[in-house]
Parts: C-alpha cells; structure tokens; sequence
C-alpha cells in the first residue's frame, strides 16, 4: 500500500450570487497516493476547475470554500495562513494553468520568472539557480538557450513546456495541473501529454490532472474522477472505466466520441445539457438527461456506489433498496 | 474523377489569399491558403481538416466572400463569384451559401428574441413573405434544426438557451435561407463533448432530409470522419490529401496525415506512445518554394526543398502532395 499524499474530505464550494449560492463543488472527497497520476473529467461547469483551485488553496470571490478538508502531507491546507501556503507552493506542490500565455509574466525573460521562484524559497546561489534552470528545461525538451526569451517568443507548445519546467524547479511532490493542453492542436497535446507522463515516471510526482477531454487523459492517468454538477458520478481504475463504463453518465459521455478506428456507428451523444447550479434537480442530479432513470430517482440523492471496479453514484448499484 | 459524378455545386481554382502583415513598408506576407482547388457536389459534406493556422478559416471566409481572394477564382454553380457586384446578388449568394460561426455564445445578439434575429433574416433573404408565412417558416426552421417547442423557442432570448441550442439556432439561421451550401466554420469545438454529437448528426439529417451541402471546418479529425464523405486535410495553407473520408482515413498517404491520424486520442484504440514530433508550428510568412512539412517529415528528402509537391492522384478520387509517397506522373 503507497503511502497517501493528498486526502480531499467532503470539500464544498460556492459562489456568491445576488440570489441562491451556487455551489460548484457538493462533498467531493478521495485520496491521492505518492506519485499517482488522477484525472478529473466533465463538462464545462461540473466543477472541475473550481475544485481544484480549492485544493491548491487558490480560490477568490466570489467562490467561497464552505466546508471540508484538504490534508496535504499531513497538514490541513485550508487552515493554514497565506505564507506558510507561500512556502509549500512551487516547493512540495505546483500548479500549471490553461493558459501559459496569461500565467506567465510577458515582460520578463523565461529565466528571470525561474529565478523569481527560486528565490522566493531561498535559493540565492546564481550558479545553481542557472544550472537548475538549465536542468528543467533539458527535462521538458527546450533548448537552454530560450531562458533568454520572452514568453510571446515561444510557441503555444513552448509555453506549456516552460510552465511544466518551471513547476518542475523545486521538485514537488504533487503538480496540479487544469487543462494545460486544451489550447494546443492535436499534435503539440499528444506530445505534451507523452512527456508529462515520462516525467512523471522519471521523477514520482502525483498528478491532478483536470481535462474536459476524457480520450486524451485515458491513456495516461491511473484512476479516472467523472464529475457531473459538481459530484465526482463515477470513480475507479483508468482502464476498467473505460473499458466497462458503469453510471450512465460516463457511459454517454464515452458514446460522445466518434472514433477514427474500426466500423462507423452513429452515435447520440447525451439529450438536454447540464442542470443549473443554483436550481439542482431533487434526488440524482443526471436524472433528466439519463437514459436509464426510475421514479426512485427523483426522491432518493444517489451515495457512491460498488459498482464493477469502480464506484457510481446512481441507484442501479444500490444494493440495499434491491 | 469520374464523369458520372454531379457537377460541382461550388468549385475553387487556385485559389490563394495572402496577408500582408508587419509596418507600413514591410513586404513579408503571411500565406493562409495558396493555389487550392476544391470542389463540393450537391448533397454532399466536405470536411476540411488542420490545425490552427493551417488556413481552414481563411477558405470559408473566402467562400463566405469576407475575403476576396489573391488570386484564383470560386465559381457557384458555374459562375465566378468574384462577378457578384449588385447588393441584390450578393445578397442570393449569401442566402444561398450562408455561414455558421464557431462561437454560439458571441454570434447571437443578446438584445434580441429568437424571433425576431429569425424573423430579421427572413425579412432581408425571402422578402416576397408575408409575416404570417415568415412566422410559419421560423417554426419549421427551428422544428428542423430539433428545437420544440419551436413557439415558445421564438419567444426566448439567448441567454436562456444552452450553447447546444444556441448553436442550433445558428443552423436554423442558415436553413430560413434555403441554402444549398452552408459553411461550417468549427461548429462543434466551443461545445461540450455530450453534445457536439448531436449538432454533428444535425448536420448529416439536414444533408440528407434536405439536401443541403456542407462545408465542416474542423481541427477534429475523428469528428470529421463522422459525418463527411469527403476530406480535405490543410498544412500551412497549402492542400496536402484530399480523398473520400474511408479511403484517406485507411490509406493516408501524406506523412501529415498519418501525424494527425496518429495523434488523435481514442480510447477505444491501443496506446501507442510517441513523443518525437513536439507539434511546433509551420513557418508561414513568406515560406518559399518546397513542401512546407518538410522539417518535420521523417520522409523527407532533397526534393522537398526544391519543388513543391502537387496533388498527385492515387486512386479514384484519393489524391497526396507528397514526392516520396505520391510522386507526380
């Protein structure tokens, strides 16, 4: 049994609006062990993103962290003062964003921003700060010479890799990361996602891994999150839930993605779209777009279910009303 | 290609469109498309695959007629549309080759009721209608296009819509003007996954309930394999394979699209690891003679550098710009 560096426990979430609070993340809880890759995938508005930014401690207005624990190597993260966050952040854990272009500073060089976070952690020796700087890059593939360039002189694919360098610095145990490849082309997404998972191989650090794209994080993650307004719906082994998608929510989100390999079948996506936060429907949240609802449905809110080998929060699996 | 086939609906020759960029006295030119030649039959989807910056937007807006082109000539049904001059034919063109955009949550005036951005079209493209018969049409558009209740759909703004029907909304626009042609520009990728789907198959019913071509620009190569019968993939402007979607999809000839097959993730297939190529882009100010995929070619050879490949055919229909795999005559 690895050892568990992350415990998530019943985390809830809102935003502030004029009226109800929307609550984004409803009691999501699960562990992450040393140098697991995790990846967490849903729609647009499951929550996703926000959960994430409540584990790295980074959430601002209106978004509210309501209740639930983030214990991270043994310290509740939600407790502790901004600077002891400072301290842990680039050092045990990182975050790479979306966005490379809007994380990174524009107007100061590659190798500058790498100083900054070293810096910031004590590290005042120029040798070593250039030679680690040079030993990150190497990791992520990029010439040493592109310390010298501004961020808006490299590529797209460029500027994720220096994002991933730059989380790479301290070596921490644990890199979140929230779509890093959704603004690259096919191509530039693959590689990155195959040296991602190199590194991660070569150095053991666990991996969040947030994606709207569940084809593009299934062949790298070990354990697979579904989230759908706000709950994690399904959770299990990467191979088995795709393999044998259990709650009827993976199982249409599966059937969402034409294939480029064997016969051709048409397929039907999944009917309606996602529920509104602030007006969530009574018992399971999926109910009026599931294919295989019961009038139970509607009274009962789904817990986490056996389910195969993984786990589903739909009633089909709820053994004791069977 | 064989002469049994429909004329072309809509056919390019050459078609080339540059962009000037940099000061006021620079001469470098971005090359978005260069020397293309398209054709897309009555009742028939073409997808035209590549990645950003491959020139895919570029061809619908020259299409569109946003852009006017740097040389080369469109003809619709026949006629070159560089001839269109008088606003009212220029108007027949666009009600007949309309445009859906990619972004359903920027392309709909948030101001206006459904119905009335309907009823607006209608008014401008089939002006011989009266209201009643415009309201009527509104419904059947929107009925088409899977939206019902289409009465209470008329009455709605588009906030109140999810950007599945917004996009819907987008495709009922374009059928109010009895198109025959509608250009597809990314249609689906703002979309969430559950229901890109759906707006996919829209487009294969409305192709053939009503007959309707489609132009699906697309980064989505597995998405394009859905629903098109032909395929058209672009690198850096230029035309590299073109070919019905099974044939290009089972024997890709060009070394960029066997990249792009390769690349797609599916996870229904194997893993397949490969790193090498990291997907940096193509150079497309002032790229010169020669195949513009040859530095990241592991085919490639002197030639590549000399001449530019043209589209050479290798079976019926099925045609690569590749001297190594699909050497010319």
């Amino acid at each position: 049994m690895s050892e568990t560096i992350l415990e998530v426990s019943d985390l809830v979430v809102e935003y502030t609006t004029s009226t109800e609070p929307a609550r984004a993340v409803d009691h999501v809880s699960f562990s992450l062990a040393r140098g697991e890759f995790l990846g967490i995938v849903g729609e647009s508005g499951c929550g996703k993103s926000t959960m994430l930014f409540a584990i790295a401690q980074l959430l601002s207005p209106p978004a509210q962290l309501v209740s639930g624990s983030v214990i991270f190597k043994g310290r509740n993260m939600v407790e502790l003062s901004g600077s002891a966050l400072r301290a842990l952040r680039w050092r045990d854990y990182s975050v790479v964003m979306q966005s490379a272009m809007n994380a990174l500073n524009p107007v100061k060089t590659v190798a500058a921003q790498f100083e900054d976070a070293m810096r910031a952690h004590g590290q005042k020796d120029r040798a070593a700060i250039r030679a680690r700087s040079r030993e990150v890059m190497a990791l992520v593939s990029i010439d040493a010479v592109h310390l010298r360039s501004f961020p808006h002189q490299l590529s797209g694919g460029m500027r994720q890799r220096v994002m991933i360098a730059m989380a790479l610095l301290l070596s921490p145990d644990l890199i979140v990361m929230d779509e890093p490849t959704s603004a690259l082309d096919v191509v530039a997404q693959r590689s990155l996602m195959v040296q991602i998972k190199e590194l991660q191989r070569k150095l053991g650090f666990a991996i969040i891994f947030v994606t709207h794209d569940m084809s593009l994080v299934g062949h790298f993650s070990d354990r697979l999150a579904v989230m759908y307004a706000g709950k994690i719906v399904e959770m299990g082994p990467t191979r088995p839930l795709f393999a044998a998608p259990q709650h009827p929510y993976t199982r249409g989100l599966l059937d969402s993605f034409p294939s480029i390999h064997g016969p051709k079948v048409a397929l039907s996506g999944i009917p309606g779209a996602p529920p509104d936060l602030t007006a969530m429907p009574s018992g399971c949240r999926f109910r009026p777009r599931c294919s295989a609802v019961m009038p139970r449905c509607a009274e009962i809110e789904p817990d986490l279910y056996p389910s195969g080998e993984t786990r589903s929060r739909c009633l089909l699996f709820d053994r004791r009303a069977a | 290609m064989s002469m049994t086939q429909d004329a072309p609906l809509l056919e390019t020759a050459g078609l080339t469109r540059h962009f000037r960029i940099g000061g006021l006295f620079s001469q470098r030119k971005l090359h978005a498309v260069d020397d293309l030649d398209l054709a897309i039959r009555p009742r028939e989807i073409l997808a035209v695959v590549g990645e950003s910056g491959s020139g895919k937007s570029t061809i619908a807006r020259l299409l569109a007629k946003v852009y006017e082109p740097t040389a080369g000539q469109i003809r619709f049904r026949g006629r070159p549309v560089s001839s269109i001059r008088a606003r009212r034919d220029l108007l027949a063109y666009r009600g007949a080759v309309p445009m859906v955009l990619q972004d359903p949550f920027a392309s709909l005036n948030p101001v206006h009721t459904i119905g009335y951005v309907l009823e607006r079209g209608l008014i401008l493209h089939q002006p011989g209608l009266t209201a009643a018969e415009r309201e009527a049409e509104a419904v059947r558009v929107l009925e088409a296009v899977g939206l019902s209740p289409a009465r209470q759909v008329l009455a709605k703004y588009p906030h109140e819509m999810s950007g599945g029907q917004r996009q819907r909304i987008g495709f009922a626009q374009a059928l109010s003007y009895k198109p025959s042609l509608v250009l597809a520009d990314e249609p689906v990728s703002m979309l969430d996954v559950s229901i890109r789907i759906g707006v996919l198959n829209l487009m294969a019913q409305l192709c053939a309930e009503e007959g309707i071509s489609f132009l699906y620009i697309t980064h989505d190569i597995a998405s394009a394999r859905y629903v098109a019968h032909r395929i058209l993939v672009m690198y850096a402007g230029r035309a590299v394979e073109t070919g019905p979607t099974e044939a290009v999809l089972r024997e890709p000839a060009h070394p960029y699209t066997r990249l792009l097959l390769s690349a797609v993730p599916d996870p229904r297939a194997p893993i397949t690891l490969s790193a090498a190529d990291t997907g940096e882009p193509p150079r497309v100010v002032d790229p010169g003679e020669g195949c513009r995929f040859r530095q990241r070619c592991p085919l490639a050879i002197a030639r590549c550098a000399e001449v530019t490949p043209p589209l050479a055919e290798l079976a019926a229909g099925h045609a690569a710009a590749c001297h190594v795999t699909a050497p010319a005559g």
